[in-house]
């Protein structure tokens, strides 16, 4: 059992993995049993405590006595080398998160994702069945998976479908912990700015019923937030739209062809989809580790441990989602499990602002292939599954599959 | 706005527990076995109730305001 940790133990190496697995690191397990909070170090910044139970997790992302708008500097714990910029959604606290944030909101509510389900259910249909014209083996990531939250969020936000290869690769700049080096993320960050402003400026000259033209009109009109403040979480909202769900929807697949009883009781009863999407989303460790610290404003007791004010603590949602203490058999895929508060979309001011949609997209997408290719297998083996490396989430750059 | 009363409601069977109110505005809003709660049920106007209201993602806080009823959040 691994000991208790004090601020004077030797930090661990983290993340505990390079990701290219799709089971949580096995280090989890021990620390959540274990008293206190763990010491890690990330490949950037200073050493930080890391919180793995469902409860101290929750009071790091939920309590206003932790901060993210003090994560700035050279010092922060990071993955990447880049030092956190100033300005993104993630980077705020309220009341000037709640500001910005708000201007978005309104349109990613559980009302407005409804309305967009229909059409949502035709453009993966569509593209299900071209991919099924194409004829197996095919991959599954370029043929549905990433097309379909890109043109979900393009036509959404307002940009050009046509123009997702330059800001896909552009987007990279936000994704990549080491894929990339520190040059190219300053250059395609700049690139994706500046694209973005272009847009902007159109929509102020024309503007459209699109999420574009409304943030603007509360940056123009009502005067809630400033051009660059608008660009930045239009820039947020445009990556973190897409590659979210297009890497777990492959995941999903993934699982559920390991697990063929859960895929075949979809098969059977499909109303269970909605259930299926919240217990993958628990089950699944998106993020290759927890990556945005918290920092404590003032003295803190978490888990046992007294968190001093200016010391910086990661929440581990992956980890807080298997806690024996919330969910039973907890590491268990049970697409029956009824009482599933897990975390998955975050906690706190910093809920994901598109989890609605993701779980739209998410049901939609499960739906469609269950529908339409009920025989669906991945079509290679363990040894040459494809992972992605160097990001911050763990899945597929390609994952063939056939039916 | 100086001057009024608003009512702040959460509906509990609505309310998904992401923390988002309580985590925004801790004044007027805790969570209470995973769900949140409002602190006080009635309230001097204030921005942030507001603005928790409106980033709230399933809609579940209704924001009245006294003597008119009028509905300030969610939007109808
Ligand atoms: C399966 C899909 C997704 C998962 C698992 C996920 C997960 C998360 C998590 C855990 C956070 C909180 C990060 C933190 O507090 O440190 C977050 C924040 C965020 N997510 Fe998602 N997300 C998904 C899809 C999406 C989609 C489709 C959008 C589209 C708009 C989106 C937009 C955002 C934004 C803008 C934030 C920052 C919110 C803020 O700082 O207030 N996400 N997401
Ligand atoms: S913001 Fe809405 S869903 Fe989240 S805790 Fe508050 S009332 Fe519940």
């Amino acid at each position: 059992m691994t000991e208790n940790a004090t601020a004077d133990d030797q930090p661990l190496p983290y993340p505990f993995g390079n990701g290219r697995q799709i089971e949580l690191e096995r280090r989890y397990a021990e620390l959540r049993e274990a008293p206190g909070l763990a010491r890690v170090q990330l490949p950037y910044g200073r050493d930080c405590w890391l919180a793995t139970r469902y409860e101290d997790a929750k009071i790091v992302l939920g309590d206003p006595r932790f901060s993210r708008a003090a994560a700035v500097g050279p010092d922060v714990p990071r993955p990447n080398p880049e030092q956190p910029g100033e300005g993104g959604i993630l980077m705020l606290d309220p009341p000037e998160h709640t500001r910005i944030r708000g201007v978005a909101s309104r349109a990613f509510t559980a009302r407005r994702v409804e309305r967009m389900r229909e059409h949502t259910r035709e453009i993966v249909e569509r593209l299900v069945d071209e991919m099924v014209e194409r004829g197996a083996p095919a991959d599954l990531v370029e043929h549905v998976a990433l097309p379909l939250p890109v043109m979900v969020i393009s036509e959404m936000l307002g940009v050009p479908y046509s123009d997702r290869d330059d800001f896909q690769r552009w987007s990279n700049a936000f994704l990549s912990t080491s894929l990339l080096p520190p040059e190219t993320v300053i250059e395609y960050g700049k690139a994706l700015r500046d694209y973005m402003t272009g847009l902007v400026e159109q929509r102020r000259a024309a503007p459209t019923d699109d999420l574009l033209s409304a943030m603007l009109r509360a940056s123009d009109e009502e005067e809630r937030i400033t051009q660059d403040e608008l660009v930045n979480l239009a820039i947020a909202i445009l990556v973190a739209g897409h590659e979210t769900t297009a890497t777990q929807l492959p995941n999903f697949v993934y699982v559920l062809d390991r697990e063929r009883d859960q895929w075949d009781l979809l098969l059977e009863r499909p109303d269970l989809v909605p259930r299926a999407v919240e217990e993958l989303v628990r089950w699944v460790p998106l993020g290759v580790s927890s990556a945005f610290p918290r920092y404590a404003r003032e003295d803190v007791e978490v888990g046992g441990v007294l968190v001093r004010a200016g010391e910086p603590v990661l929440a581990s949602v992956a980890s807080a989602n298997r806690d024996r203490r919330v969910f039973a058999d907890p590491d268990r895929l049970d697409i029956l499990r009824e009482d599933n508060p897990h975390i998955g979309f975050g906690h706190g001011p910093h809920h994901c602002l598109g989890a609605q949609l993701a779980r739209m997209e998410l049901q939609e997408g499960l739906r469609a292939l269950l529908r339409k290719v009920p025989t669906l297998r991945v079509a290679v083996g363990e040894d040459e599954l494809d992972w992605k490396d160097g990001m911050f989430v763990r899945g597929f750059r390609t994952l063939p599959v056939t039916w | 706005m100086s001057g009024q009363r608003w009512l702040v409601e959460v509906d509990r069977d609505v309310c998904i527990g992401s923390g988002m109110c309580a985590g925004s505005a801790p004044a007027f809003f805790e969570l209470v076995d995973g769900r949140s709660r409002p602190l006080h049920g009635e309230v001097d106007a204030d921005d942030e109730v507001l603005g928790a209201a409106e980033s709230c993602p399933v809609e579940a806080i209704l924001v009245r305001e006294v003597g008119t009823g009028r509905q300030l959040a969610p939007e109808e």
